[in-house]
């Protein structure tokens, strides 16, 4: 629709799109076809971003995109608007629309639009081994005749289907004779607006009607660039249409597309009542309900995170890592090693010195971050993959309405505990700019990610009551700041409707991609920053830079009450958020701070500005403007939040 | 006979203080009235209120009068919001005066109009009428919101009540449409409900606007 292509081209390949509701097994096939890995994902519209991969069938190849999550032809998310401009930007030589065969019936509407659209369409529908044992029947053949497009049944998670839908690929010959007729006054109506367009559309007139007789926005804009002075009297056969009708086209065409449906899978289901396995129901009403689901949650918690990620990420692997690799064997010897061979001091001290890219670089990237991040992604694309995550999301909602988000924002929140660079990236899935805003501030401030989790747990840990103070203030900000950033921040009120997708027991392979994506991802985003950071530690150690700008921090940390020594850990957090932590942690082991002062600084670490890359990732996605807005809002916030802090403390005499 | 408006308001707010909060009587002030109130001494000699120093109660006589008078208002509210689409301060004090109107069997109407509606907007109960004892004896489907049903209950939808159809179109492109049968799973914390094999939840706001035919 737009004279920007999505991405790159193809190199002249034939393209097949693959197109769907969230949730229908989109992305496995897409990793069926091509054979390589994306992010599969529960959660509806988690897959934001565009996959592209090539297969080869017959010795032919083609080249496969995997298109976000859509209701509709219609769009209203982003998501669906990306969508729609893929579907319509390409030329494709065949749009696989994915459906779940035990949603047949709700699904199949959107077949209709992208046939109406004139479009190659075939018709797939995943899942059918879930539908054979709730007791669902689907006469495939009989659908085929009656759609006029192929029509392939499959269930690609376990492989089944593959051959056929290969071989349709193949085969595929552009017919695209079908059309389904509506009502005689609706399509009296269509005629009337078909017979004003004179411009090229991509898509045939008749859906470009359909589409305007439903105020489309975007392809309202179109029409009007397209169609030029006609465009006025367009509009007047609608408005006139709209009125004549005196009631809502929206509606009144989604109940036409459903009657035609209707009359489509007439003789193509046939259901048994009553098999459906109790058990995952049982647990399904389990999780939602206020009182059971609170319970799981905190099971969910406890096992999942602090068990799983602090205890096993965070304890033993960075005890193994870090302890005994690390320090007991690698340091020693890079250092021995570099002490023989590399008579310059400056290049000695870059490669294995305090800030070296050796010695400290590499030793927080993969004994400290890596296994706290790792384990922190497996659970979870664990928990994701259960389909778990609508359900918090409809727990929540009540309690997030109250700060001004909805039970959605609950996933990049969460998220946040395991990146608040990847989560800051994830709020582009909530629907409202407000939302968007909203949530990025929160992940700013009061979500600490599970490196600097793991390495804050450790240090406060070993001071009684210190852990306690430091997660009461960090919920009563995110609380007072969610509540009052509702009521500052312009805007629509939120509003909360999901689907819920069965549970099931996640699957190893989509854990494994799931988790290998966000840790390549990470890893790529981070292992140049760790480096970068390291190196300019180094330069403003050699340069002197560093002790100036340390000295500069010194009044700010006198303020806190904090030594002198802090302001290193604190430069260190504009890094990285994890960077700060464990320049704490190195001030602890070596005895530097009192209870007190560990607290204020853990406190005001956590809530201080986001790393380098959550900042860069902000700027990218709500501009300059809002990012800078939210920066110095954080900064402001985290340093009075310890300086009121540290004063409390000292005169009620807590912690000393 | 007709009661002067402010009397209806007194025995209005009367009401809602004794039988709906539970207190004995009430006193002047929260009434809006004084012992010099000429309304107030209508009341009196109609005896279907009664004052003892500077509290009035509501006597039996005056039950039934005062029911009808808040449903009245009740009705007005739920007529202005829902089908007039008078919202908010506006449909507030639109239904205040509109609720005077409503006597002779106009009231009757608009009940049968809406549907025989329990609540008002506010979410308080509307008295019922003998309209609403008779659409219930004869088993008449009522149309409710969302709101209205139980979990475990079913029906099917009816409408979508949202002048502001972005709202619905998300609902509607998932394929929750009018026609559609569905089951009420949870009420709370947020509203679950099924519809063929999949499971939506949306908040009370959203369930406000779907009006469901119960079954």
């Amino acid at each position: 629709m737009s004279d920007q292509r999505v991405g790159d081209n193809s190199g002249g390949l034939p393209q097949i799109l693959l197109v769907g509701n969230p949730n229908v097994g989109k992305s496995v096939l897409f990793n069926a076809l091509t054979g390589t890995y994306t992010t599969v994902s529960n959660y509806p519209g988690t897959s934001v971003e565009v996959s592209r991969g090539t297969c080869e069938i017959d010795g032919r190849r083609f080249e496969v995109l995997d298109t976000p999550g859509m209701y509709a032809l219609m769009p209203i998310t982003e998501e669906e608007r990306v969508a729609r401009e893929i579907l319509l930007d390409e030329t494709a030589h065949l749009v696989l629309h994915v459906v779940d065969a035990r949603n047949l019936e709700r699904m199949l509407p959107m077949t209709l639009q992208l046939v109406e659209a004139g479009l190659p369409v075939a018709l797939v529908v995943n899942i059918l081994d879930e539908a054979e044992r709730i007791g669902m029947q689907i006469n495939l053949e009989l659908l085929q005749e009656k759609l006029g497009i192929p029509v392939i049944g499959t269930a690609i998670a376990r492989k089944r289907g593959v051959k056929e839908l290969r071989s349709v690929i193949a085969d595929y010959v552009d017919k695209r004779t079908a059309c389904f007729g509506y009502a005689a006054d609706l399509e009296r109506d269509i005629e009337k607006v078909v017979a004003t367009l004179e411009g090229e559309y991509r898509i045939k007139p008749r859906a470009v009607a359909l589409l305007l007789l439903q105020k489309d926005e975007d392809l309202l804009r179109i029409v009007q660039e397209s169609e030029g002075d006609r465009f006025g009297h367009i509009m007047a056969t609608l408005n006139e249409v709209t009125f004549a009708r005196r009631s809502d086209l929206h509606l009144r065409i989604n109940l036409e597309r459903k009657r035609v449906c209707r009359g489509l899978l007439q003789g193509v289901i046939s259901e048994e009542q009553g098999r459906r396995p109790p058990f995952a129901e049982r647990l399904s009403a389990w999780t939602m309900n206020p009182v059971s689901g609170g319970a799981l949650l905190l099971i969910v918690l406890y096992f999942g995170f602090y068990k799983f990620v602090g205890g096993f990420g965070a304890g033993t692997v960075v005890d193994f890592l870090e302890g005994t690799i690390f320090e007991g064997h690698l340091n020693p010897w890079m250092i021995s090693h570099a002490d023989q061979y590399i008579p310059w001091y400056w290049l000695h001290e870059l490669l294995v010195g305090e800030y070296g890219i050796l010695t400290l670089a590499i030793r927080y990237a993969v004994a400290l971050v890596m296994p706290i991040v790792g384990a922190f992604f497996i659970a979870f694309s664990i928990i994701e993959d259960t389909g778990y995550f609508p359900r918090l999301a409809m727990l929540v909602d009540r309690i997030f309405k109250r700060i001004g988000l909805n039970g959605r924002a609950v996933i990049p929140l969460v998220l946040g505990f395991g990146c608040d660079t990847m989560a800051t990236m994830v709020t582009r899935t909530l629907e409202t700019v407000r939302e968007r805003i909203l949530a990025t501030v929160l992940l700013a401030l009061a979500i600490p990610c599970s490196a600097q989790l793991g390495v804050i747990l450790g240090l406060l840990a070993e001071v009684p009551g210190a852990l306690l103070i430091w997660s009461s203030v960090l919920m009563g900000v995110f609380m007072l700041v969610g509540l009052l950033a509702a009521r500052l921040v312009p805007g629509e009120r939120p509003m909360f409707y999901m689907e819920i997708p069965p549970l099931r027991l996640p699957q190893p392979r989509n854990v494994l991609v799931k988790t290998l994506t966000r840790m390549q991802w990470y890893f790529f985003e981070i292992f140049p920053l760790f480096v970068i950071a390291s190196v300019l530690l180094w330069a403003g150690k050699m340069t002197g830079g560093l002790d100036y700008l340390v000295r500069g921090m010194n009044p700010v940390m006198r303020l806190l009450g904090l030594p002198p020594e802090a302001s290193a850990a604190f430069i260190f957090g504009f890094f990285r958020r994890d960077f700060g932590a464990a320049g704490l942690y190195d001030l602890q082991s070596n005895g530097l701070l009192t209870a007190v002062q560990l607290t204020v600084a853990a406190v005001t670490l956590t809530l201080f500005v986001p790393c380098v890359a959550q900042f860069l990732v902000m700027r990218k996605e709500r501009g300059w403007r809002v990012s800078l807005g939210i920066f110095t809002v954080v900064t402001a916030l985290a340093f009075s939040v310890g300086f009121i802090l540290n004063r409390l403390l000292l005169t009620s005499g807590v912690l000393s | 006979m007709r009661l002067p408006e402010n009397a209806e308001e007194i025995l209005e707010a009367l009401w809602i203080a004794t039988v709906e909060k539970g207190d004995n009587a009430a006193p002047f002030d929260v009434l809006k009235t004084s012992a010099d109130d000429a309304a107030l001494a209508e009341l009196v000699r109609l005896s279907y209120v009664e004052i003892k120093g500077e509290r009035v109660y509501l006597r039996q006589e005056g039950r039934h009068e005062a029911m009808m008078t808040v449903r009245r208002h009740r009705l007005a509210e739920r007529l202005m919001m829902d089908i007039l689409d008078i919202k908010g301060r506006q449909g507030d004090e639109k239904a205040c005066e509109f609720e005077h109107l409503l006597h002779q069997g106009v009231d009757t109407k608009i009940c049968t109009l809406l549907n025989h509606p329990e609540t008002c907007p506010h979410g308080r109960p509307i008295p019922p009428g003998e309209c609403c004892e008779r659409a219930r004896h004869s088993g008449e489907v009522g149309v409710v919101a969302l709101t209205e049903l139980k979990a475990g209950e079913c029906g099917e939808i009816a409408y979508f009540s949202t002048t502001d159809m972005k709202k619905m179109q998300k609902l509607m492109s998932m394929g929750v449409l009018p026609g559609c049968e569905l089951l009420l799973t949870r009420s709370y914390p947020s509203f679950i409900f099924k519809v063929g094999h999949s499971e939506f939840a949306v908040d009370d706001e959203l369930a406000r606007e779907i009006f469901i035919r119960k079954s």
